[in-house]
C-alpha cells in the first residue's frame, strides 16, 4: 500500500538538495582520503565502491540495493561469533 | 533508559511520551556471572519503574538474554533458568530482546530457547535484529526461527531494527516490525519516514534508540516533526506513533494506557 496517495507531496528538493549534496561531497573526500593514504584496497572501501554504482538505478529502490550490496549473503550460521561488532560491509567467505 | 540520566524522563514526558517499553540489551561489556542478570534485571523490573513514575511515565521492560551475550551457552543456561521469575513482574510485557548478533550457531540455539519459553507461557515477543552487513542474514534466520515454532503466532511478535532491504520479510510473514531510530549509522527519522511512504502504516512502530551510545530518547519525536513537514495528516502520525504500539502492546493484559 502506498501511503502518500492523498497528500500533498511536500518539496522533497527543496528540503532535502543542500543535505544529499555534502553527503555526496563527504563520500568523495573520503574515497580521495583513503587513496591518497593507501587504504584504497582495504575491503569496505571496496564494498562501497562496489554500493555506489546502485545509485546509477533508474528504479526508486537505491537505499535497498546499497544495503544488499553491503550485506553477507550467505545463509547457514556460522560456526562460532568472531566478535561482537559489524564492520559495515561484508569481508566475503573468509570472514565466516 | 538504565544507561540515561532521570534527565531524559523529564524531556520525554514534556515531548507528549505516554509509557516507556525497554528491552534488556548488552551493557556495553560482557556480565561475568548470572548473578549480574539477577541484578540487572531487577533493575529493570523494580528500580526503572520507580524512577519513571517520579515524572508520571509508566516504565514498562522486556526480559531476556541479549544476542550479543549467547555465545558463551553455560552462562546462557545460568540466565535462561531466572528469566519466567522476572517474566511475572508486573511492568513485564514479554521476551525480548531477542534474536540474533553475528548470526552464530550458539546464538541460534539460545534464540530457539528464548522461542520456547515465550511459547510455552503465551508470552509477547520483541525481536532484535543484527546490524549492519549481518541483518539481511540474521532477519531471515530469525524468521525460520520463529516460524518453526507453530504455537507462536506473527502478530505476537515485533522484529525490530528493520531497514530498506529486511521490512519487507517479516512482515509479509504477519509480524509486526519496528524502526529503530539513531542520529547516526542507522535508520534516521528521514528514512523512517521515506519506509512509511513506500510501505504503509499497518503493523508498524518507531523507537527512539536510548542506549549507551550515541542516541537520542526524542528521535521519535523528530520523525514525527519530519512526518508533518512532509504533508502527512495528523491521522497518520497518530497511528504510526501512538495507536500501533498501544495496538501491540495491549496484547500484553499488563499494558494500560
Amino acid at each position: 500500500m502506498n501511503n502518500n496517495e492523498n497528500q500533498t507531496k511536500a518539496d522533497f528538493v527543496e528540503l532535502g538538495f543542500m543535505d544529499a549534496r555534502y553527503k555526496l561531497i563527504d563520500v568523495a573526500a573520503f574515497l580521495d582520503r583513503t587513496q591518497r593514504a593507501g587504504q584504497a584496497d582495504d575491503y569496505r572501501v571496496r564494498e562501497l565502491k562496489k554500493a555506489i554504482t546502485c545509485l546509477d538505478a533508474d528504479n526508486p529502490e537505491r537505499a535497498k540495493q546499497v544495503l544488499l550490496s553491503l550485506s553477507d549473503p550467505s545463509e547457514e550460521p556460522i560456526a562460532i561469533a568472531p566478535g561482537k561488532g559489524a564492520a559495515g560491509a561484508w569481508e566475503g567467505s573468509a570472514s565466516s | 533508559m538504565v544507561s540515561r540520566t532521570t534527565d531524559d524522563y523529564v524531556k520525554l514526558v514534556q515531548a507528549g511520551c505516554e509509557a516507556v517499553c525497554e528491552p534488556a540489551f548488552w551493557a556495553g561489556f560482557d556480565r561475568s556471572s548470572a548473578k549480574g542478570f539477577f541484578d540487572y534485571f531487577s533493575q529493570l523490573t523494580k528500580y526503572e519503574p520507580a524512577r519513571a513514575a517520579k515524572f508520571g511515565l509508566p516504565h514498562y521492560c522486556w526480559i531476556c538474554l541479549n544476542p550479543k551475550e549467547s555465545e558463551d551457552i553455560k552462562l546462557a543456561e545460568d540466565v535462561l533458568e531466572i528469566i519466567p521469575d522476572f517474566l511475572d513482574s508486573p511492568t513485564c510485557l514479554g521476551v525480548g530482546e531477542i534474536g540474533l548478533n553475528k548470526n552464530s550457531k550458539n546464538e541460534l540455539e539460545i534464540l530457539e530457547r528464548h522461542i520456547e519459553i515465550a511459547a510455552g507461557r503465551d508470552e509477547l515477543i520483541l525481536v532484535h535484529t543484527p546490524h549492519l552487513e549481518d541483518k539481511l542474514k540474521g532477519t531471515k534466520l530469525i524468521v525460520d526461527a520463529i516460524l518453526n515454532q507453530p504455537s507462536i503466532r506473527p502478530e505476537r511478535v515485533i522484529i525490530d531494527h528493520v531497514e530498506e532491504h529486511t521490512i519487507s520479510i517479516p512482515r509479509d510473514k504477519g509480524f509486526w516490525v519496528g524502526m529503530t531510530l539513531y542520529p547516526e549509522s542507522k535508520c534516521t527519522p528521514q528514512r523512517a519516514a521515506d519506509m512509511l511512504e513506500v510501505h504503509g502504516t499497518e503493523r508498524i512502530w518507531m523507537n527512539s534508540a536510548c542506549d549507551w551510545g550515541i542516541s537520542n530518547p526524542l528521535a521519535v519525536p523528530e520523525a514525527a516533526f519530519e512526518l508533518k513537514r512532509r504533508g502527512e495528516t495528523r491521522e497518520m502520525i497518530d497511528k504510526v506513533l501512538y495507536r500501533n504500539p498501544r495496538a501491540f502492546l495491549s496484547q500484553c493484559p499488563k499494558f494500560k494506557l
